[in-house]
Parts: structure tokens; sequence; C-alpha cells
């Protein structure tokens, strides 16, 4: 029994571990394959070397990012079975065929035009190539589209009849696939691809406007992910109240964690700033609060009673101290990119946006924000489902393989060790190519290999490399 | 046949299919990596990787396809089999990231290539390996009880599944240096060429001791292939395997450079048919077959439809890729 119990948990370790890992990748080539896919037909269109430029630098770092998205994405899709067997036995009639459908309609899409995008363009001509490009983006559109109508499933179950066999069957595709959260999780998750590429965007543009404020290239993509940030940012927090909304019709305990409330209140519930959750005694502790802001927020009235955690049976409790937290950093997160928006277009109305520094340090430094966002947002609502895998339905202690805590403990230490080692030099590679700055005849991702380049030849190139 | 039965057997056939394509197309691609420290050349390394870069991550999503339709259309087969192979299977997936990474790395840092090479080819001999004894693992078959694994940690290990390893490494290495000998010119394409020859002898010889190692697994392996009048079918395809093979030596010998590909690629079909005709219908030897582990009617006719829809494109826009590289890759260009 506590042999059993440990390995669930170090199964539940390794999935958010790998999981983790991953979907900070596709997070960013979600939003870098749009975003190529719009700098090359603006390329095409104004026929300005600046965009092919753009286009060319953001393709070699888009290869990288692409590479490790799924290389750790075949490993998601095979540790459903070894370690969550009797998860894939229930739910595999209705969970597989939505994976299925992402593989046919999107990774194929991608994986067969990408070789294209990343090598092609003198092969296949501009057009066709811009073809392939928008192709990749599209897949990466589709993927997101089966693997959060599969998330949401799990999150918001319907559409389903449970066989003889105790697995869960569709009796309804069409309500298992437009299930009650996945419209709110997509356009959610998408801005959220979307912002977290623009931060990126942003942050090497500023840096490199930091260095040379004159710099075209610097200019043009500061400025476009300025405008993202900008227009997106305020958009993604009405996404997210309806959202969070749409949470707590479907799942409210997990809204419940999320503000800290254990204690129900009947006449109006507090918002908590901050504070520290004592889940062991229900309560939390030197808590900053505003009265009544809660129910506004959700309820949209000041008296308005809210149910809390104390409604709720407690071996059905999520862990309120990793939600709580989560949350709130992904919403402070998400008010500081909108304050970031804002301030450039104030400054961009002001004429200052290309040399007024303190905006280039704060964007720089929110570079990296996209992804903290989106991480604390998965860790937030996939925390907020347990203890269940499909919400109320298939508890997660009878969702594992009959596991082995040795052979569980050795591949979790071997994924650790992998991961740390091959990504920490993917992104070393990556921060590289974004130390220096896109340059006239921008070279794709074969930049240090024998190029096409009149007169350069293997060795000159090697010299070349060795320069830089 | 009710028409349950039916689409669980078009869906094996579909699964098969998935996998053999991922075989074969993997199959040169972890070949010509495991080939890499035979080719210290930086140059020629350059063009090997630079001859399937543009098809690498396709050739991969077919491994997903295999997985997840698995997941999709047979959920408990990929319940058992999974946990039984779950040492083989991780081995792979890291495998895979380690080459997976070296496509892209190699080419970031002049200093550290050789450590990516070598990555690259570390990655694909684990990939390879573990692929071939998974496979030896699945026709030895597994314990199962109460739709769950019920066997130890190291079942998998045993004396066969190590030789189809090797089998498969085997395999793979001859579809790689017949891809290369397809793909390259000069001096590279020499090497293959000597390679190819090498390979082909040792592959005869691990499609030889896994034939006959087989039978011995289970005597229902024996009967199926023995007894009359199931020889009327099993018997062509040794037949076909020797004349092949003939075929293979006479395309090597009269240096006709696509050929060896083509026909390697159908000695791995004739392999794959006999291991078919081993399995049928068994998707767990000898515990689940096809239609006790396929998903309710309603998950398999629902992807159905989308498979005999997206398949056929997929190949169409796949081919397009492929043609759009055809040829030799020009040492001096790379892809530009």
């Amino acid at each position: 029994m506590f042999d059993g119990l440990d390995a669930i948990v170090l199964a539940r370790a390794q999935f958010a571990f790998t999981m983790s890992f991953h979907i900070v990748f596709p997070a960013f080539s979600i939003g870098l394959a749009s975003y190529l896919a719009v700098l090359e037909a603006l390329w095409l269109w104004t026929g300005r070397e600046v965009f092919l430029n753009l286009f060319n630098y953001w393709l070699k770092i888009f290869a990288i990012a692409f590479g490790m998205g799924v290389v750790s994405g075949i490993v998601m899709s095979y540790q459903f079975g070894t370690n969550w067997a009797a998860f894939s036995d229930k739910t595999g009639p209705v969970i597989g065929p939505l994976m299925a459908y992402e593989v046919l309609t999107a990774f194929f899409l991608e994986a067969g035009f990408l070789g294209v995008m990343l090598f092609g363009l003198k092969k296949v001509g501009p057009r066709l190539h811009f073809l392939a490009t928008l192709m990749v983006a599209v897949g990466t559109l589709f993927s997101a589209f089966w693997i959060l109508s599969a998330n949401s499933w799990m999150q918001t179950p319907a559409g389903y009849e449970i066989n003889a066999a105790g697995q869960f069957v569709a009796a309804d595709w069409w309500k298992v696939i437009f299930n009650p959260s996945f419209p709110y999780r997509l356009v959610h998750m998408v801005l959220a691809a979307y912002l977290t590429t623009a931060f990126v965007v942003g942050g090497v543009g500023a840096f490199h406007l930091l260095r040379d404020p004159k710099r075209e290239s610097a200019r043009v993509m500061f400025s476009m992910a300025m405008w993202m940030a900008t227009i997106v940012a305020p958009i993604q927090i009405l996404a997210g109240d309806q959202h969070g909304l749409n949470t707590l019709e479907h799942q409210p305990a997990k809204v419940m964690a999320m503000e800290g409330h254990y204690q129900s209140h009947p006449d109006g519930a507090p918002l908590l700033l901050f504070g520290l959750p004592d889940q062991k005694n229900a309560r939390v502790d030197y808590a900053i609060q505003i009265p009544k802001l809660s129910s506004l927020i959700l309820k949209h009235s000041l008296d308005a009673p809210l149910a809390g955690l104390d409604t709720v049976p407690r071996e059905n409790w999520p862990p309120v101290p990793v939600i709580f937290w989560s949350f709130r950093i992904m919403v402070g997160l998400g008010f500081l990119m909108m304050g970031l928006g804002l301030l450039s277009l104030w400054l961009r109305w002001r004429g200052r946006i290309y040399d007024y520094r303190p905006l280039h340090i704060f964007a720089m430094m929110m570079g990296p924000s996209g992804f903290i966002a989106v991480l604390a947002g998965w860790f937030t609502t996939e925390v907020g489902r347990q203890p269940f895998t499909v919400y109320g339905l298939l508890r997660t202690v009878d969702s594992a393989s009959p596991l082995a805590t040795p052979a569980v403990a050795s591949s979790l230490i071997a994924f650790v060790i992998v991961y740390f080692l091959l990504f920490t030099a993917g992104i070393v590679y990556i921060l590289r190519l974004m130390a220096q700055p896109p340059h006239s005849g921008e070279e794709g991702p074969r930049g240090d290999a024998p190029s096409h380049a009149a007169g350069i030849t293997p060795a000159s190139g090697a010299a070349n490399y060795a320069q830089r | 046949m009710d028409q349950m039965s039916t689409i669980a057997t078009i869906w094996a056939f579909i699964i098969a299919f998935a996998v053999f394509v991922y075989v074969v197309m993997d199959g040169f691609d972890l070949g010509l990596g495991m080939l890499f420290p035979l080719f210290p050349k930086k140059e020629d390394r350059d063009v090997m990787m630079n001859s399937v870069a543009p098809v690498w991550d396709g050739n991969e999503t077919w491994l997903v396809l295999g997985g997840g339709g698995l997941f999709a259309a047979f959920p408990l087969a990929y319940a058992v089999l999974m946990p039984a192979l779950y040492t083989p299977i991780v081995a792979m997936l890291l495998g895979l990231v380690f080459r997976g990474v070296a496509f892209d790395f190699r080419w970031r840092s002049q200093r550290e290539r050789n450590r990516w090479d070598m990555a690259f080819a570390g990655g694909s001999l684990v990939a390879a390996l573990a692929q071939g004894i998974a496979l030896g693992a699945i026709l030895q078959g597994v314990q199962v009880a109460n739709r769950a694994y019920a066997g130890g940690w190291w079942d998998w290990l045993t004396p066969f599944s190590i030789l189809t390893g090797i089998a498969v490494v085997i395999g793979y290495c001859l579809l790689g240096a017949t891809w290369l000998v397809m793909k390259t010119t000069g001096d590279l394409r020499e090497k293959a060429y000597h390679l190819s020859w090498w390979l082909l002898f040792a592959m005869l010889g691990a499609i030889g001791i896994v034939s006959l190692a087989t039978p011995f697994l289970d005597v229902e392996y024996a009967r199926r292939w023995f007894t009359w009048p199931n020889l009327l079918f099993t018997a062509p395809v040794p037949i076909a395997v020797a004349a092949v093979t003939a075929l293979l030596l006479q395309s090597l010998a009269k240096r006709q450079d696509y050929k060896p590909f083509v026909l390697s690629l159908v000695l791995f079909a004739l392999s794959y048919a006999g291991l078919g005709i081993s399995m049928y219908p068994y998707i767990v030897p000898r515990s689940i077959t096809i239609w006790q582990a396929a998903a309710p009617e309603s998950s398999q006719i629902f992807m159905l439809v989308g498979v005999s829809i997206l398949i056929p494109i997929i190949l169409i826009y796949t081919g397009w890729a492929y043609w759009v590289f055809r040829g030799k890759v020009d040492p001096q260009s790379g892809y530009h």
C-alpha cells in the first residue's frame, strides 16, 4: 500500500516534470510559427529586406525550439501508457481519438511542411515556401485545438457513457470535443502562446535597441511585439476572467483553492491578495484581503454568498497552497504585461518608443514572463483538478499503472538528467542566437554550414563563424 | 465477422501500416545515425545530416501515430504493453530525445559539434536497439491479469529479445547505408556501397536466426508456419526473401544507386509480413486479440472517418516534401 502510493507520487512528479518542460516549447512555437508567417507575408507584400532578415533570424530559433518540442512531445504520448495504464485503458476510447486527430491533422502537417519551411526557400520559390510556413503555423493551432479539447474533457467531462468494462465511451462526439471548458481554455491558451512569443520578441528587440536604438531590424520587431502586448494583454485578462467564471460553474473547488477560500462566506467573500494557506488547519495565515471583492468579481454583486472548501468533502480537496500561489503569479504577470503594453502605447504616441531606455529595460526583463505565466497557469488548472484525473469521475490514485517504485524512480531520474543536460544546451544556443542582432543578409538555419552565398567556401564559412 | 470485428481488423491493419511506415522511414534515419562513427569527416557528416534533416520530423510522426493510434483504437493493448515494455520504451524515448536535438544543435556550435555527433549516433543506437528489444518482448508474450500487465520489470529481457534488438539495429544500418548510396556522391557513396554489402549479409543472417528462433518460443508459431495448408501462405515469404536478396546483390554489383534502398525496403516489408503472420490475430501475443482490445465502435468509426480522409492527404504532402529534396545532396550547397 505504502509502496503503491510512493510510486504514484513519483509518477505524478514525472508527468509534471516532463510536461512542464514540454509545454514551454509549444507555447513558444505556436506563437512563433504565426509570427514567422506574418513576417514572411510582410516580406512578400512590401518587399522590404528587413522582414526577410527577421524571418531568417527567428527561423533559426524556431528550428531549435520546435525540435525540442517534438522530442519532448513524443515522450508525452508514450507516458500515458507507461505510467498511467489504468487511465489509458479507461479513457482511451474518448481521449485517444482526440489525440489521434491531433496527430493526423496537426503533427503531420507541421512535420510535412517543416523541412520546406526550414531549408526549401531556394528550392520551391517564395510562394510555395510561404504556403509551407502557413501550413506549419496552422498545424500548431490545430494541435492546440485537439490537445486542449482532450485536456478540457478531463477537466469538464461531457458526452460520455461508461461501458461494461468500466471504460469511458463517447455517446456524443460533438459534446466530447466541445465540452464546457474547452472554448475558454482554447482561447486563453492560444492568446497565452501569442503573448509568450510577443514578449520574447519584444525582449530581444529591446536588448538590441539598448545597444543601438537606430537598428532597423530591432525597431521593427520591438514595435510589432509592443503592439501585441498593447492589444492582446488586455484581451487575455478578459478571456482569463471568463475562463474563471466557467471554472466556478464546473469546478468550484478549483476556484475556492485559487481564492484561498477554505470557509464559506454567506454575505460577500473577500479577495485575498496575499497570505499563507495552511492546508492542514484549513485557514490562510497573514491574509491581506479586500472585503467583498471576490464576490464582486465572481458573482458581480458585493454581497453574493460564495461557498468555500468547507462545503466540499475533504478527500476531494485540491492542494490549496500550490494553486493559490501559481494563480497569483499568473495574474500578477498578466497585469505587468498589460502595464508594459499601455506604457509602450503612451511612449509610441509621444514618439519615444525607440529611445526611452527604461521601457527597453522593462521589456527585456519581461522577455521570459510569458513562459512563467504559462507554467503558473497550467499548474493552477492541473493541480486544481486533483485529486482526480477525470474530474469527479476517476481518481488519480486509480489511474496509475501497476507501478514498481524503483522503475518509476529510475526513469524519473533519467528524464531529469537528460532534460536538464539537453534543454539547457538548447536554451543556451537560443540565447546565443538572440545575443546577435538580425543583420542584413541574415541566413536560415544552416547559416554556418557551407553556404549558398557566392564565393563562400566551406573553409571561409568556418572562418566567418570563428570570427563571430 | 460482424461489423465491429471488421472495423477492429481494419484498425489493426491501419496501426500495422503506421508502424511499418515508421520502421522504414525512421529506420534509414536511425541507421544513418548509427553509421556516423564510421564517417569521421565533418564534410561527410554534414551531407549525411542534410540528407535527412528536412524529413526526420515527419518520419518520427509515424511513431506518434502508431502509439497514439494504439491508445485510441486498442486502449487495452496500449495499457498492457506500455508497462510491460517500460524500460525499453523509456530508453527509446530518451534515445530519440538525444538524436532529435542533435539535428539542430550540431550546427550551432563549432566546438561542441563532436559531442552532438556522438549524441546523434548514440541516441540512434539506443532507440533502434530498444525498438528491436520491444519487438522481441512482444513476440515472446507478456503476462496479463485483470486488464493489466501482471509480469515483472525485467520480463522483457531475454536472449530472444536481445537477438531481435541486434537484428533491428543491423536492419536499420542497412537501410541507412543504402539511403546514403542513393543520396550521396564520391567517397561517401563508395564507403556506403562497401558497408551495404556487409550489412546485407548480416541482415540475412539476422533474419535467418530470428526466423529459426521464433517457432521455439511457442508451438503455435511453429504450427502456423509449418503445417498444411498454412504453408501455402507462409512458404512464399522465405522464397520472396531469397528472390529480393538476389536482386539486391545484383543491384549492388551493378551500382544502381537508388535500387538497393528500394529493395531493402522490400526486404523489410517481407520480414514485417512474416511477423504479421506470426502474430495475427493477437495484439498481445497469446493473451489479447485485436477484438478483445478494440475500443468501442463509436471511437473506432469516429477515427476511421478521419483516417480515410487524412492519411491519403498526408501521404501526398509527405511525398511532395521528399520530392522537393529529391536527388543527391550537393556537398557544396547544403539546402540553400
